[in-house]
């Protein structure tokens, strides 16, 4: 039987790396999957809690998560064709049309 | 027994009529003055059946009726109607008079192709002067006080193409606000003092009881503050100067706005509120004085005037002050008295000068016309009849109401008895210069050479038809009992017979006077001769309008320009150009901030997501 802590530990290795991943990458295609790494980490960490305390609710959530997580990956990835349509490049650095 | 509702309609029939043409009929000349026509004609009939139940009580009934507008929780305005003989003799002046000039003016502004304008602008204007009289406090007052001066405004400059009479309309508005602004002023001063227990109120009725609580120097004060509001829209010294430009407006409006019914609301205010001037001694004589000096003055003025429709205009400042020193003297009843025949001879006369101005094709000057009694008999008789009533020939109008006030001053003081009886003089020896120039001689055209095309003619009957009923009007003002019916509690005057035979001399000499020196003709003026000088003193009007330029031109301009320095040099560039200093310095600090990189964003948000993670968990 492993420890919530360690199923803990796994989640917050994989919404780091995640974090990292939004954070630096400059393609926008990784940083959208660097946001999927976020949700399944904090899905993760809802199913062992779920386990742990004996209650449901976490393995609904997750469901909705996931739910979530698929509409969000449809329109990011139309903005992301519609980016490269206009712009020609996927780089989030050329992104910045929205500053002063 | 009133009927409320009748008072009503009196009331709103006119703005119902203005607001039709304004939203409707802006583009149909003809439906247009039909409509502004129907509106006056239903006020007018409305009043004359209000007239009939009033007096068919014994003592004429009173009605008033307020519906709560503004309410806070101890300030209060209404909006309703205090009608009694007062206000009845003075609606009935309105919407009669206004009738006769509103059929008038379907003739007048025929060839006027904005003319809808204009039947929506003089029924704006009737609406407001009938809320003038009907309002039963001071606010509702100063509200339609406002809003005749404006219609004023809106007619005195409605060929706003002209420039003198869109200048004319502006003077008309600021030297009104002027007085205006001190009328606000008496009214709120009278407000803040009207509380003796049932709270402060400005409701006339309210007011009455609380007169004899008020500190009898502050009452004096308030009085004079309230005048002011009268000297502006009467037109008393000094403020009159708007008046005589006042004619660059059309005619019927001349006769309707400013002789007959807006420069009386002045006359009718003091009537109304006599209980407020009546108990200040000092403001009573400062009142029948100001009224005297301007009765004179302008009498003096009109002598020299050359243009129709100023000498009339002079002629109704000296009328309007013979009145308002009446009120000074504690008249009131002789002052409306002359109000009303004044309103009838008055409009008589400015329609006539209209139909005269109408018939020559827009010339206003006296020198050019000449022995119209033959081209235009109608206008000619009626203006005769007119001519005389003013002048205070026995037994037309003129002449029991001016006596009623020459008498009054005879009684109480003989200085302005003087002053009057000497205005009066002037009166009848300016409209006899008036009437013979114009309407005496022959007809040859010697004098318009080089000008064959306009041929005199007489007016249509739209425009006859009103100068036939004033004229009877004027006749018979005399006889008809008005002031009975004004003040039916006060006994019947006695004539003064040795007051109305000295005015009736002055009348006459003054007429004839005129005779000798213009019933021949001579192609000038012999009184430029006669008088020398002085003639150039009365050509300047005295110097008001030199003053007050030179006022506004040299000493509010310098302030003004004061001000400006002060503003850009204090305000502007130490102040406020500080502030602007340190704002654009805080922008330039605070817009890198705003980089445009998504990621960026990103991070600020995930690390602004760890600091309140951080503080709040150590706060658990």
């Amino acid at each position: 039987m492993m420890s919530l802590g360690s199923y803990l530990m796994v989640s917050g290795i994989i919404f780091s790396i995640g974090l990292v991943g939004v954070t630096t990458s400059r393609n926008v295609l990784k940083v959208l999957l660097s946001l999927e790494l976020l949700l399944a980490a904090s899905n993760l960490s809802f199913v062992a809690f779920s386990k742990f305390n004996g209650d449901y609710a976490g393995q609904l959530i997750v469901f909705f998560v996931i739910l979530v997580a698929a509409a969000e990956v449809a329109i990011g990835l139309a903005i992301v064709v519609l980016m490269y349509r206009r712009i020609s490049t996927i780089s989030a650095d050329d992104l910045k049309e929205m500053k002063w | 027994m009133v009927d409320g509702c009748l008072v009503w309609t009196a009331f709103f029939a006119p703005l119902i009529a203005c607001l039709l043409i304004t939203f409707f009929l802006l583009k149909n000349k003809n439906l247009s003055s039909l409509v502004a026509i129907a509106g006056i004609l239903t006020s007018f009939v409305c009043s004359c059946l209000i007239f009939s139940q009033i007096f068919q009580a014994s003592p004429p009934a009173q009605l008033q009726q307020s519906l709560p507008w503004i309410h806070f929780d101890n300030f209060a305005i209404n909006f309703g109607f205090l009608m009694n003989p007062l206000a009845i003799m003075m609606l009935l002046i309105v919407t009669g008079v206004g009738s006769a000039i509103f059929i008038y003016s379907r003739g007048y502004m025929d060839e006027d192709p904005s003319s809808p304008r204009f039947f929506a602008y003089l029924s704006l204007f009737a609406f407001s002067m009938i809320g003038i009289v009907l309002s039963d406090n001071l606010i509702q007052l100063f509200i339609f006080w406002e809003l005749v001066g404006l219609s004023s405004y809106l007619l005195i400059g409605f060929w706003y193409f002209k420039p003198s009479a869109a200048d004319a309309g502006v003077k008309a508005f600021l030297v009104n606000r002027l007085s205006d602004f001190g009328f606000l002023t008496g009214i709120i001063l009278l407000w803040s003092v009207s509380d003796i227990g049932a709270g402060r109120s400005f409701q006339f009725t309210d007011l009455v009881p609380v007169i004899s609580h008020i500190d009898p120097s502050l009452l004096t004060g308030i009085a004079l503050l309230l005048f002011c509001g009268v000297m502006g829209k009467s037109a008393q010294v000094p403020l009159h100067v708007w008046l005589i430009d006042a004619m660059e407006g059309p005619t019927p409006v001349s006769a309707l706005i400013h002789a007959a019914t807006m420069v009386a609301a002045g006359i009718y205010l003091l009537a109304r509120l006599f209980f407020i001037f009546e108990p200040s001694t000092t403001a009573m004589i400062i009142i029948a004085y100001v009224g005297a000096i301007t009765s004179l003055m302008a009498a003096i003025l009109a002598v020299a005037e050359n243009d129709i429709k100023r000498i009339l205009a002079y002629s109704t400042l000296s009328q309007l002050g013979l009145m308002v020193m009446a009120l000074g003297l504690g008249g009131p009843m002789q002052g409306m008295y002359h109000l009303t025949t004044h309103a009838f001879f008055k409009a008589l006369l400015f329609l006539g000068a209209g139909s005269v101005i109408y018939g020559m094709h827009h010339e206003q000057d006296i020198w050019k016309m000449q022995g119209l009694w033959k081209k235009m008999p109608i206008t000619g008789w009626t203006f005769f009849i007119g001519t005389l009533a003013l002048s205070g020939i026995w037994p037309l109008s003129g002449f029991w109401s001016k006596d009623a006030i020459l008498a009054l001053a005879f009684e109480h003081n003989p200085v302005l008895y003087v002053i009057a009886a000497i205005a009066s003089g002037l009166t009848a020896f300016y409209m006899g210069r008036l009437f013979f120039v114009v309407f005496w001689g022959d007809t040859s055209p010697g004098r318009r050479k080089g000008d064959h095309h306009h041929e005199v003619h007489e007016s249509p009957w739209v425009m006859t038809l009103p100068l036939i009923f004033l004229a009877i009007l004027s006749a018979i003002g005399g006889f008809i009992g008005i002031p009975q019916y004004i003040f039916p509690d006060q006994a019947p005057e006695q004539l003064n017979m040795k007051v109305a035979i000295i005015s009736s001399i002055v009348a006459v000499v003054g007429l004839s006077f005129a005779f000798i020196l213009y019933g021949k003709r001579s192609a000038t003026d012999p009184l430029i001769k006669m008088l020398g000088g002085f003639y150039n003193v009365l050509k300047s009007k005295f110097y008001f309008d030199d003053v007050y330029a030179w006022y506004v031109d040299h000493v509010q301009q310098n302030i003004a320009l004061a001000m400006e320095k002060v503003e850009k040099s204090l305000l502007d560039s130490l102040i406020l150009g500080e502030l602007v200093h340190l704002s654009r310095i805080a922008g330039r600090g605070l817009r890198y901030l705003q980089n445009g990189l998504v990621q960026r964003y990103a991070m600020v948000f995930i690390f602004g997501a760890i600091i309140l993670f951080v503080v709040l968990s150590q706060n658990l």
